[in-house]
């Protein structure tokens, strides 16, 4: 009887797997080719060369317009980078200093800023959203903190576009300031192709081609978005490990204990 | 069942005044259980793990959560990235919740198959529904927390559900809310209540156990307890199956913790919630997508289509009672099945009855997460009439015409063929 | 644990190779239970952005001699007094035994002109006052607590009222010469 139910159950799993494609097929953008990331598979890991060229191409091209919010300076030192290197880096932009001894903030209606320093966030380019969009033509740049975790698909999803910018096809007439995307839900998107061949100078001598720095700056992105992917998938590898074999233990004292019933 | 003799001086002791350990000792250790469960009868203990999991972690959680909706979202951002082991405790809630709902559906598709919740275990059974409904209560609540944009559109959407109550709806609405819209006060007031519901499904836990052991469990053949020959204490015999039915779920479990986190979460909760713009496909979480389904597969033009219905209700109050009616039936199952049999293996009728409704089920979970729209929309009406044509007219009529087939004298005869040794074909 | 027939029924069936593989299934199942109790433990330990700010660096260049600043460290104030000549001669003047609370203060500085303090009284915690030039800094010239009148030193150590202790000196270290790390 438990077999005929099992066959069943079966039957019933591969009618729904048929569904779920209907369900996956069903798209409005293009799809992103599938690019094998460091930190795919159970086994995956940040390669934190990469990672540095990725801050290199966040700081130095997307910065303009892109915050990165959920991140510290302090964080940095995750990828790679020493705690004087943090120190410099912070020190090398400013941020509000709040009241001063006097309960000031402002003098001569310009804000009191000091260096950052370790525990401030990264800068964002903007002091609200709606600065944001007003100097973007009402279309806000989003946070990419959590850019690779808050699409489908994310890191895929990032690099297929910044790297899909094409002339869009004759039968599409693209609104003012909209640039052509396939790989955009509507394919029309507000952003410019960021990214041009030695936009950056790589420092170890990668050669910074437009797909290079897509990928250096997704493998960044990957890294704000989940900080702790590489902890977790090795705690996991453990964890999982010590769980089969405590299963089988128990499935062995199981056995045992039954058959004393027969 | 044996009276306990406690040689221990401090056991001994306490158990005079307070018999805790020989309560302990009755419903966990003793406590004579059918012989011939098989591992569907592990739901119930692993629902026990899984609660206590969601507790013990929502507890952590709470202790660097803010509810307040401009510092909700970033706080959750610490708990993954500052606080230590942040990010593996909240990813345990999280996919905990999701694991808690798979193990419920699969115990009550359980009770269904095996015909666990008719004579003397109605009771039983009501009070798993109710459990069912605080813990839908509670898991809801508990999405809107994080505040990105599917809590926010997913709390404003159900929220919205009661504004069909008649003359009071809007009234309720805004008490829902304490405000105009989901706001700062809603946040607070549902943390409030998502703390506390999880301690009344405890409570609620204690009277379903109480049921449970009052009848004791119900097993494969469906047949009463006739014996001692019937029976085997709880401890060791499912202690240690229940033990290695755990390990086996945590594999699986922990798998999705440390390899795939947000397999059952919506890509959008990772955008801030912002009231000004709706994400294009509002999905509730995966569990909820059948009665979402029902919910919206009522036509909107329900009294011209169904006009000659003695109804007078708009389509989407229609929907709303259709939805927490497709629950609610379930409480009158017991009374709804009319068959004397309790086992689906010795119902041929109800066996197939009982896979296509479960089919239906799960089509309706696909339906509620597509668009209302199109073949989808037809699907989505026609699997609901199936819900409703299986739970009131199949269900009642089967057991009239149905020929069942012959019963074993005991469950012992059932188990223990001449020469069978293994269990595990027996159970079968 | 009870005794029951059941019991009886396992001693029959006693074994010593059953028994190893279910204790030995009883230690496993213990050491996971405590490594899984290990997050939810560690997780109420100072966090990441905490840890980040527990140490404070300052620029003294600007302090001139016989002035203080508070700085914040660790969510307690900080007393750095840039001392004059009198008053180190005072503070190293007087003899040990006299000291309810004896340390020398030598032992409090690292260097004579700088002296760093928690600016907490040891008394029952309020914020001792003399940091500002016209505060009242107790008959010892250095902070008076008012909350019950104990009066500290020019090394920040008690000489009269109910304090039990000296006011606490938190780790430091200078960088160069102006330039302090606290914590």
């Amino acid at each position: 009887m438990l077999k005929r139910n099992f066959i069943i159950f079966f039957t019933v799993a591969t009618i729904s797997g048929f569904f779920g494609n209907i369900v996956n097929a069903a798209g409005v953008a293009m799809k992103p080719g599938e690019y094998a990331w460091s930190t795919n598979g159970v086994f995956g890991s940040f390669d934190r060369k990469q990672l540095k060229r990725g801050w290199q191409v966040y700081t130095e091209v997307c910065a303009g317009c892109h915050s990165v919010r959920l991140i510290y300076y302090r964080n940095l030192a995750e990828i790679g980078f020493s705690s004087s290197e943090i120190k410099k880096i912070a020190a090398s932009v400013e941020v509000p200093a709040g009241p001063n001894e006097d309960g000031e903030t402002h003098k001569d209606d310009e804000p009191i800023m000091r260096p950052a320093k370790a525990f401030d966030k990264v800068i964002s380019p903007y002091p609200n959203k709606i600065a944001a969009r007003a100097a973007n033509g009402g279309a806000l740049p989003p946070d990419l903190s959590l850019m690779t975790k808050a699409r489908i698909n994310g890191p895929n999803y990032v690099h297929a576009l910044l790297t899909g910018f094409k002339e869009a096809p004759s039968g599409l007439k693209l609104s003012d300031g909209m640039y052509y995307n396939p790989y955009y839900p509507g394919g029309q998107i507000a952003m410019a192709a960021p990214l041009s061949a030695e936009a950056v100078e790589y420092s170890d001598g990668t050669k910074a081609t437009v797909e290079q720095m897509s990928k250096d700056v997704t493998a960044f992105l990957i890294w704000t978005a989940e900080p702790e992917l590489e902890e977790r998938k090795r705690l996991g590898i453990k964890v999982i490990f010590f769980l089969i074999i405590f299963t089988a233990m128990l499935y062995a004292v199981k056995r045992q204990i039954w058959s004393k019933l027969n | 069942m044996t009276k306990p003799v406690w040689k221990n001086p401090v056991v001994k002791w306490i158990d005079h005044r307070l018999p805790i350990f020989t309560f302990i000792d009755h419903s966990a250790i003793q406590h004579p259980t059918p012989r011939n469960l098989n591992y569907f009868w592990n739901f119930g203990s692993l629902l026990g793990f899984i609660l206590v999991v969601m507790i013990a972690s929502g507890i952590i959680l709470s202790m660097n959560y803010t509810a307040n909706a401009s510092l909700a979202f970033d706080s959750v951002e610490r708990i993954m990235r500052d606080v230590n082991y942040g990010w593996l405790i909240r990813y345990v809630h999280m996919n905990g919740a999701s694991m808690f709902f798979i193990i419920v559906y699969l115990h009550i598709f359980r009770g269904l198959y095996y015909g666990s919740y008719k004579q003397p275990r109605e009771l039983l059974w009501i009070i798993g529904i109710l459990i069912f409904l605080t813990m839908m209560a509670t898991a809801f609540l508990g999405y809107v927390l994080p505040w990105g944009q599917m809590s926010f559109w997913g709390a404003t959407v159900i929220t919205n559900l009661f504004s069909v109550i008649p003359f009071f709806g809007d009234t309720i609405v805004t008490w829902l809310w304490s405000g105009f819209s989901v706001d700062n006060p809603t946040l607070n007031k549902f943390f409030s209540l998502h703390y506390l519901l999880p301690f009344i499904i405890f409570g609620l836990v204690f009277i379903h156990l109480w049921a449970l052991h009052t009848h004791g469990s119900n097993n494969p053949t469906g047949l009463d307890v006739k014996g001692d020959k019937d029976e085997i204490p709880f401890h060791p015999y499912y202690t240690v199956k229940d033990a290695f039915g755990l390990g086996f779920f945590l594999v699986i479990f922990l798998g999705f913790v440390f390899f795939a986190p947000n397999f059952f979460g919506e890509p959008d909760n990772y955008i801030e919630a912002n009231p000004l713009v709706t994400p294009p496909h509002i999905v509730p979480e995966w569990y909820f997508l059948p009665y979402y389904a029902i919910l919206r597969a009522v036509p909107d033009n329900f009294i011209d289509v169904w006009g000659w219905l003695p109804v007078i209700i708009p389509a989407k109050t229609a929907g709303v009672i259709c939805m927490f009616a497709s629950i609610l039936l379930l409480a009158a199952l017991p009374w709804l099945d009319t068959s004397k049999v309790r086992s689906a293996n010795y119902r041929p009728t109800y066996f197939w009855l009982y896979w296509i409704f479960l089919i239906n089920t799960i089509i309706l979970g696909f339906v509620g997460a597509k668009p209302a729209e199109g073949a989808w929309l037809l699907i989505g009406r026609l699997a609901t009439l199936y819900y409703f044509l299986h739970l009131l007219v199949l269900i009642p009529l089967v057991g009239r015409f149905e020929k069942t087939k012959p019963l074993p004298n005991s469950i012992s005869s059932a188990v223990i063929p001449a020469g069978t040794t293994d269990e595990e074909s027996v159970n079968a | 644990m009870a005794t029951t027939s059941q019991d009886d029924k396992k001693d029959t069936v006693d074994d010593s190779k059953r028994d190893f593989l279910l204790y030995s299934t009883y230690a496993v199942g213990s050491v996971g239970a405590l490594a899984a109790a290990w997050p939810f433990i560690d997780s109420m330990n100072p966090s990441k952005d905490v840890l980040a700010l527990a140490s404070t660096e300052l620029d003294l260049s600007s302090v001139e001699e016989g002035q203080s600043i508070t700085a914040m460290w660790r969510g307690k104030p900080v007393f750095i007094r840039k001392r004059t000549a009198d008053e180190i001669k005072l503070a190293k003047s007087i003899k040990l035994s006299e000291l309810k609370d004896p340390q020398a203060d030598s032992d409090r500085v690292q260097k004579d002109q700088w002296l760093v303090l928690v600016g907490i009284c040891t008394h029952l915690g309020c914020i001792p006052s003399g940091q500002k030039g016209g505060d009242v800094k107790g008959d010892f010239n250095g902070w008076f607590c008012p909350c019950h009148g104990s009066h500290y030193d020019t090394s920040g150590r008690i000489r009269k009222g109910p304090a039990p202790k000296n006011l606490d000196v938190p780790p430091y270290r200078f960088t160069n010469e102006t330039n302090i790390i606290i914590g």
